[in-house]
């Protein structure tokens, strides 16, 4: 038999082969000597890859997670050895917490100079191990095609994460005589079992959805990675039940629908925490019970019912223990779930709730200088809630989320589990390369947004239209609150004197700047922002100093000892969590 | 005897940790660094391995595990599902002494300089189904195999001899009748 002679390549060249294959648009990344070998192959290979070369490698983990973020479809990073792979690592943690599919491809020193302290070697395949799914150092030139695409298979199915591949330079540059095609081989992967959800757990569950009176539906990243917000909303009509969500899972409920009650936990609604502390039944469809959640565990929910709809087992009594665990996908849960779940009558219950959203509705005070909530409220309006939200970490981001609504799902990008600061604007970046027919809001505050605003460079190079609002009080707000509530208002660490002009830096950049000082100036220039798209504009709000978010719940306090409005009394320290 | 050897065995430990502790097996992919992902779960939330044995299995493609495990019991379902989580991991069990059978060996190294208690020594090591491995003029090696407080009995009456060291392997379980270890 003949066999058709296969065209002489190197390792580097199989790989990006099988990126293209794999269906890669575009890389984010930054060259360096390991590297070099995988660089010249995107030269030198025909394919649709797209390089989008980053100013640091970690704005370039994060753009590859804002475009996973906003397509679902796993974002690719390309570094090289030692602190190339090194300044990845925040990113590829961020990606881990929150179930986002990451490729990261790493050059590595040459496989008989690992272990000797070769020049910028160093071990980041034991390094990543605690922030990754699963990772591999491949040692094989012809193992290339498939280790791509065994780490494409592992990231993007079960709950989705990050996988590097660490690709030694002698690796990639040595010849490629292996089957481009090789098939993966993961025996102790089986993401399939998802699909085939334990019926008897269902059946429990719905017995106990078509016994309650009080149900509640929180619906978490999950819901959304699964793809069940059909499903969800066909669950939210027939119990007739308030639906919460947690900061991950905003939009795959629409939060102006009459039966959301917006996010809950920490710096959740006043509703959404009442509506929990007050349930018979919680039904929580692909959240993990983050801490920010739930506050004190023993506390959160004690009266009610829980049932636990999670893909991953391990998650599964790991904070709060259910009554019914459903393991599985959540779409095909729902979907069987479904059939057994009669239509309910919770008018009272759904009354008592609203009572409760007209009696502690989110504000904010419109005298005394600028607010943030203000100008997020604003730009909500502006957009029609239809913006791809991306932001950093902090009070700009609580308020975001209680004041930009979603309606649908892939359009809010925010760091929750590792809380990133830095995170947004690049994430905006990756989101904008993704979907460029979409307004693309990074919302940033004045600390965060100094982490990574290197990568103006990046927007502006590509005209990317992104609007960078930075919600500039010249403070880290979120730790000076907590100073201001718990100890003693003593400021520490927190003031950010010698804050640039924002809108000078982003000029030198080549990038058009906007500055809002007055509170009546903000839908004019926030209209003017967005009307301009030739390229990145930078809108710096000078906000006020010293506002602090509420409602909270002090961290590892119960729900119920949340905080409505600014304690009058001392606060003790939060003791709980972090 | 010129030669003096220093080393902790000497002073016996009070009961050996895997006592009482967890034994888990796994079964997993035989490569390069699937025992660090392993370690690092059992590190980060505090639970200590007593023993570890690791060893090809009879495809070579995969290793057979068995930990000895101290630490909050009640951590440990989790944590035994986030081992199982693991790319690398196959399957992972926790095992019971009415539903498994686990076997250690210990080598043990007693001073009988001079020879009078070396008569002594033979005795408990023919009690316990031992053997002697090694025999010098001023020292024995012995060799105990069997559960681990059998192993544990062993030592405890061999303590009242001078002891200069022993080495244990660690557990090895398996599971009895159908269920797969």
């Amino acid at each position: 038999m003949a066999i058709a002679k296969q065209e002489e390549m190197d390792g580097a060249q199989a790989l990006i082969k099988t990126l293209n294959e794999l269906g890669v648009e575009y890389i984010f990344g930054y060259s360096g000597g390991a590297a070099l070998p995988m660089f010249d192959a995107l030269e030198t290979v025909e394919s649709n890859i797209k390089f989008v070369l980053t100013r640091h490698e970690q704005g370039a983990t994060h753009m590859a997670d804002g475009y996973a973020r906003a397509t679902g479809k796993p974002g690719v990073v390309l570094v090289t050895s030692g602190p190339g792979a090194g300044n990845t690592i925040t990113g590829i943690m961020t990606a881990q917490m929150d179930s986002v599919p990451m490729i990261i491809l790493s050059g590595q020193q040459v496989t008989w100079m690992l272990g000797k302290d070769a020049f910028q070697e160093a071990d980041i395949f034991g390094i990543t191990i605690p922030v990754v799914k699963h990772n591999f150092l491949v040692r094989e030139t012809n193992e290339l095609p498939k280790v791509a695409r065994e780490a494409f298979h592992i990231a993007t199915t079960g709950r989705p994460g990050p996988v590097l591949i660490d690709v030694p330079k002698n690796v990639s540059q040595s010849p490629f005589t292996g089957d481009l095609d090789a098939q993966i081989d993961l025996p102790g992967y089986n993401p399939e079992k998802a699909m085939d959800i334990d019926s008897s757990s269902l059946e429990e569950a719905a017995r106990l959805i078509n016994l309650a009176k009080k149900p509640v539906i929180l619906a978490g990243h999950g819901a959304m990675i699964a793809g069940a917000e059909a499903e969800l909303m066909e669950l939210a009509n027939r119990t007739e039940s308030p639906v919460t969500s947690t900061l991950l899972g905003k939009g795959v409920f629409p939060e102006s629908h009459p039966l959301s009650v917006g996010m809950l936990g920490m710096h959740g609604t006043a509703y959404a925490n009442k509506a929990i502390c007050e349930c018979d039944l919680l039904i929580n469809v692909g959240s993990r019970f983050d801490d920010r959640i739930i506050g004190q565990a023993d506390k959160f929910c004690a009266q009610a019912k829980i049932i636990h709809i999670e893909i991953d087992s391990a998650e599964v009594g790991k904070m709060i223990v259910p009554d019914v665990a459903v393991v599985g996908d959540a779409k095909v849960a729902l979907k069987q779930l479904l059939p057994m779940i009669e239509q309910a009558d919770h008018a009272d219950w759904l009354e008592h709730i609203n009572g409760y959203k007209k009696k502690y509705p989110l504000g904010y005070k419109k005298q005394g200088g600028l607010r943030m909530q203000q100008v997020l409220d604003e730009i909500h309006e502006l957009t029609n809630g239809e913006a791809i939200i991306t932001t950093d970490v902090g009070q700009h981001q609580m308020w975001a989320a209680q004041f930009y609504l979603n309606e649908a799902s892939f359009k809010w990008i925010s760091s929750g589990g590792a809380g990133t600061m830095g995170f947004g604007f690049p994430a905006a970046i990756g989101a904008q390369f993704a979907c460029p027919d979409e307004t693309v809001i990074a919302v940033a505050g004045d600390g965060g947004f100094q982490m990574t605003l290197c990568e103006i460079a990046t927007a502006v190079i590509h005209k990317l239209p992104i609007k960078i609002l930075v919600l500039n009080n010249h403070y880290l707000g979120m730790v000076r609150q907590w100073q201001e509530l718990f100890f003693d208002n003593r400021e520490s660490g927190v003031d950010l004197e010698g804050n640039p002009d924002f809108v000078k830096l982003a000029e030198a950049y080549g990038c058009k700047g906007i500055n809002i000082k007055r509170p009546a100036d903000v839908k004019k220039k926030l209209q003017e922002a967005l009307d301009y798209n030739d390229g990145p504009v930078l809108i710096n709000a000078e906000c006020v100093k010293t506002d602090n978010v509420f409602p909270m719940i002090p961290a590892g306090a119960a729900l119920e000892d949340m905080l409505i409005e600014p304690p009058k009394h001392k606060m003790a320290k939060p003791v709980g969590s972090t | 005897m010129s030669r003096t050897i220093t080393t902790s065995d000497k002073k016996p430990a009070p009961r050996p940790d895997i006592i009482g502790g967890h034994t888990l097996s796994m079964y997993v992919n035989n490569k390069p660094g699937v025992l660090m992902r392993i370690c690092q779960i059992f590190a980060r939330r505090a639970y200590n391995i007593d023993s570890l044995v690791v060893s090809q299995g009879r495809d070579p493609r995969f290793s057979r595990l068995t930990l000895g495990i101290s630490g909050d019991p009640a951590g440990l379902p989790q944590i035994i599902l986030q081992c199982d989580k693991l790319i690398d991991v196959i399957h992972c069990f926790e095992h019971t002494p009415d539903n498994s059978v686990v076997r250690e060996l210990a080598l043990v190294k007693v001073s009988v300089e001079g020879g009078e208690k070396r008569t002594e020594v033979l005795q408990i090591v023919e009690h316990f189904g031992g053997k002697t491995v090694d025999l010098s003029e001023a020292s024995m090696i012995i060799r105990v195999e069997g559960a681990s407080d059998k192993v544990d009995a062993a030592i405890r009456l061999l303590n009242n001899y001078d002891i200069i060291e022993t080495v244990r392997t660690g557990k090895v379980v398996m599971a009895r009748g159908e269920q797969s270890t």
